[in-house]
């Protein structure tokens, strides 16, 4: 919680949204304008110390709402207040300084550091960019930072170039460069998915520890395996929405929205005994432009009924049990 | 026993690796043979430019021997239509016409390397802006605009190099324009914008590493162009009166009947200098080129040409 | 091992580096595989799986040399290379590339393109191969009236079924798939996974399925082969494996993947894998094993048996603690 009690990061009812070009034959038609619903309507939050998984399939817009509470794509409506402080109304100045509170790691380790700098220019850039600190001060901030996310000693790897390390290495260059400036918020756009297995527990563990120093950690991930077994809270998404949240234990151990059942029944476990009534739905997820009607979930839904494609179901608290709340009619 | 966390990975020792510039900028070049040639050549007419008033004893436009004279041991390639050795003469050439190359490809990179990072780093309209710009400028045909502007504004060496630099830069625009499209939306540029970093350090820390060997390879081939259109400018009537440029020489040439009189040695020379400089620079920012665009090697495809092993006999003890 | 459908002895690949020097990159890769049944080739990036299926199919460049024998009804089609190979590709063994739903041209249809391999391998032509094209289209799931549709107007689940059909144009009786599903949202996954399990079962399809992603192989291969540095260091059936570990460097792995119920710690594995431009002594995992003892620097284990069709190469299979 920060100082007042509140979550640190909470983000109210975000729409966002992408016009399509209706093209030259659309415009004479006039035909309406049409949208890519990226994001309808998202609310979570998240605490210090506190690391929250955001799971779906490509396309549910978990990435989407993760740029738009950095601000890196407009929002069309809706409330992001970090620290209390609304996220959405901030100045270009205003929001430069507070970038230095919330950070972001990417996907891609390949990608993510410029392979023009030394591993020492990368970390550094941030107290570069916020004028922060004499050189001397730096190189001992960038020394912490990487000896902090297991890089050490640091001095051996300061003077190298991406190329010369592996992707393990870079994520933790990566994620270095984020921490140097003592963010308060950190995501995650899917840290490890493209490492291999033997290296992503130390990436994950690196997330793990700074989460118990009291950082506040948003984690985008397809996998839920891994949110099970490090997140505490898990908001799974589909198409533009959260469809169930709570305590990562109880929505895998006791979900609630068909989806949710759906997608953990079709998870490949460990062990080649265990046998799951496996629940495989049909088709793939709708695309974000034509959203269906009612639920948006009822066209491949195995418990729909009718009064599914016309309602549609907001989230809300199971009864008996807190914090854990699914947006199904029939839950 | 069973498996124990034993922390973050021990750093290995990293292998001896050259920096990035070496790879993509210098290797190439020196690793590929005619790319070597090529700059071989270069560098001889370079060096020609460059100590060419060690060389030659006075004026190079003296008459020193008659009126094309065929080439001897005195004058190696003979004399022009004035007496004047053509040896003397190719080598004061040598510096007029690279001067007006080098700085006309300069010109036009600058130009083109600006738009081009520009237009395709902030899109939107001022993209829109610069390209319909550079569309007018590719429209207009480059000889006639070229033989209008140095009729009107006058026929020195500098104009001639403004011209041509103001003519060939929408290549090199729309070259670095794509590039430049393309590197601001790598992860790590993203990363830097989401740190909090303005347009200008994106640009120049991390844009501009990564389009200048592009640039690079581009300008050495508009000094081919560049070469190449000054010589026919010249040669047509409109160079500078007082310099002496290779395409001069051949103007010259011309105008003092060398082909009636049979003197090859007064037309052929400075068309070969122009030519192998043209070749030299072109095959060099090929090489270059082709080392910065991977998409470009097909060796890849060439495969089930593998070798099989057969298995070796056994052998008797 | 006599009779399987497809036996591979001894399979070496080295490759010519431009400093001379040549990368072992398949080191005495031997296995086997019957009708109906699939086998999955477990390891991470830079162990020789992919290579080793290359190699199969014979699509190796020319800086690469083979070695060893590939059985095909006992006939060792590597014998003559590119000769004794290319009868067989497409018509008896076919692959189905990493990335292969995006590997579609996107100019022509999707029909077009499935039917090309029966024009190319003289399988099948004109109206033949286009009424063949719509039976696969149904065998793989995909409607056949979609055989007039570009790459872009299916979706990603449903390019990488028709890249399926594509490799099962020639009627092939092994699939070689690397990384099928590797690019798809889960629940697509099930779905691709589904239609492969089917292909084997009910169509008698060989398959060789090729990930990094071991519960993917533990829900759906019956034998695995898990690869390190360019060798198979522990291959059985894949409950034996899981319940039976008998190699550190499986066992590790395992401990290296979460999953949705195990309360255990995920470890990584320290270290990176040894370079193959050069000849090792003693086991390749040594530097990074937590059973490691001197012997392991010069000794190199072999693959012997340790149960049941079970094989590992481990001087101390019988230490390894199983995973639960």
């Amino acid at each position: 919680m920060s100082a007042n009690g509140r979550p640190l990061l909470e983000v109210e009812d975000l729409v966002v949204r992408y016009p399509i070009g209706r093209g030259l034959s659309g415009a004479i038609l006039r035909r309406p304008h049409q949208h890519v619903h990226a994001v309808s309507g998202v609310s979570l939050s998240v605490a210090r110390g506190e690391m929250v998984a955001l799971v779906g399939e490509s396309g549910c817009g978990k990435t989407t709402t993760a740029q738009a509470l950095l601000r890196l794509v407009h929002t069309d409506s809706g409330s992001v207040s970090f620290d209390g402080i609304d996220v959405t109304a901030l100045s270009q100045g205003e929001l430069r300084s507070l970038r230095r509170r919330m950070q972001i790691i990417y996907q891609d380790p390949y990608e993510s550091l410029d392979p023009r700098f030394r591993v020492a220019a990368t970390v550094a850039e941030p107290l570069v960019i916020h004028d922060i600190g004499s050189r001397s001060e730096r190189r001992d901030l960038v020394t912490s930072a990487l000896e902090q996310v297991g890089l050490a000693p640091a001095e051996l790897f300061a003077d190298r170039y991406p190329h010369e390390l592996s992707g393990g290495q870079r994520q933790r260059v990566a994620i270095a460069a984020s921490l140097v400036l003592g963010p308060e918020l950190l995501v995650a756009d899917e840290p490890v998915s493209m490492l291999d297995v033997s290296v992503r527990a130390g990436i994950l563990g690196i997330l793990d520890e700074l989460r118990d120093q009291g950082l506040a950690v948003l984690m985008i991930t397809h996998d839920l395996s891994t949110a099970a077994r490090f997140a505490d809270r898990i908001c799974v998404m589909y198409l533009g929405r959260i469809v169930e949240e709570g305590p990562a234990r109880q929505v895998i151990d006791d979900p609630q929205h068909p989806y949710t059942r759906a997608l953990l029944s079709v998870v490949p476990r460990r062990d080649p005994r265990h046998r799951a009534e496996v629940q495989i739905l049909r088709g793939e997820t709708p695309n974000p432009i034509e959203i269906p009607s009612g639920c948006r979930f009822h066209p491949r839904c195995p418990i729909a009924i009718d009064a599914c494609s016309e309602t549609d179901p907001k989230l809300q608290a199971k009864a008996g049990a807190s914090g854990h709340r699914v947006a199904c009619i029939r839950a | 026993m069973s498996p124990v966390q034993t922390g973050a990975p021990p750093a290995e020792e990293a292998p001896a690796t050259r920096s990035l510039r070496w790879r993509s900028v210098a290797a190439p070049i020196l690793q590929n043979k005619s790319a070597l040639v090529a700059l071989a050549m270069l560098a001889f007419f370079v060096f020609l430019a460059v100590f060419g008033d060690l060389l030659i004893a006075g004026d190079p436009k003296a008459k020193v021997g008659d009126v094309f004279e065929p080439p001897s041991r005195e004058f190696w390639l003979g004399t022009d239509g004035g007496g004047a050795s053509m040896v003397d003469l190719l080598i004061a050439g040598a510096r007029v016409s690279l001067l007006i190359g080098f700085c006309a490809a300069a010109i036009s990179a600058v130009i083109g390397g600006t738009v081009g990072i520009v237009s395709g780093f902030f899109g939107g309209k001022t993209d829109t802006a610069l390209m319909r710009l550079t569309d007018y400028f590719l429209v207009i045909p480059d000889v006639p605009l070229m033989i209008v502007i140095a009729a009107l504004f006058g026929r020195s060496t500098w104009n001639i190099i403004v011209i041509i630099g103001i003519i060939y830069w929408t290549f090199t625009a729309r070259l670095i324009r794509a590039q430049t499209k393309s590197v601001r939306e790598r992860v790590y540029v993203q990363r830097a914008r989401a740190l909090g970093a303005g347009n200008t350090r994106l640009i120049v820390r991390h844009v501009l590493p990564q389009v200048t060997p592009l640039l690079v390879a581009n300008t050495v081939l508009l000094i081919a162009y560049a070469i190449f259109a000054e010589t026919f400018i010249t040669f047509l009537g409109l160079g500078d009166p007082s310099a002496i440029s290779w395409g001069r020489l051949i103007e010259n040439a011309f105008t003092d009947d060398a082909i009636i009189n049979e003197a090859w040695w007064a037309v052929i020379p400075p068309g070969l200098c122009v030519m192998f400089v043209v070749l030299a620079c072109t095959i060099i920012g090929q090489t270059m080129e082709d080392a910065l665009n991977p998409r470009l090697r097909t060796g890849h495809l060439s495969v089930r040409r593998f070798r099989v092993l057969r298995p070796k006999p056994e052998v008797e003890s | 091992m006599s009779g399987a459908l497809l036996e591979v002895e001894d399979l070496h690949v080295w490759f010519d580096l431009p400093n001379g020097k040549q990368l072992h990159a398949v080191q005495g890769v031997s296995f086997s595989i019957d009708a109906g049944t699939r086998l999955g080739m477990v390891g991470e990036s830079g162990c020789g799986k992919t290579t080793t299926i290359l190699a199969l199919m014979g699509l190796l460049p020319q800086i690469a040399t083979l070695s060893g024998r590939v059985l095909l009804d006992g006939t060792n089609i590597l014998e003559q290379g590119e000769e004794t190979i290319a009868p067989h590709r497409w018509k008896d063994i076919a692959m189905v590339f990493q990335g292969a739903m995006n590997a579609f041209d996107p100019v022509r249809r999707i029909g077009d393109q499935i039917a090309e391999p029966m024009e190319l391998h003289g399988y099948a032509s004109g109206r033949e191969a286009q009424h063949r094209v719509r039976e696969l289209l149904e065998t793989v799931g995909i409607s056949p009236t979609r055989a007039g549709s570009y790459p872009h107007e299916l979706s990603g689940g449903m390019r990488q079924r028709a890249a399926i059909a594509m490799s099962l144009a020639c009627s092939p009786r092994v699939l070689l798939a690397d990384e099928p599903t590797t690019a798809l949202d889960v629940m697509v996954q099930a779905q691709v996974l589904e239609l492969l399990t089917y292909l084997s079962d009910e169509l008698g399809l060989a398959l060789v399925f090729v990930t990094h992603d071991l519960p993917i192989v533990a829900q759906t291969c019956t034998r695995a082969a898990v690869m390190y540095a360019g060798r198979i260091v522990e291959q059985g059936p894949t409950e034996a494996l899981y319940h039976e570990t008998r190699h550190p460097y499986t066992r590790m792995l395992w401990a290296a993947t979460p999953d949705l119920e195990a309360r255990d710690d995920v470890l990584s594995i320290p270290g990176v894998p040894p370079r193959l431009d050069a000849e090792l002594r003693g086991c390749p995992f040594a530097p990074r094993c937590y059973l490691a003892a001197s012997r392991c620097a010069d000794d190199r284990p072999e693959l012997h048996s340790v149960g049941a069709e079970h094989e590992s190469a481990c001087h101390f299979a019988s230490s390894v603690e199983v995973v639960a």
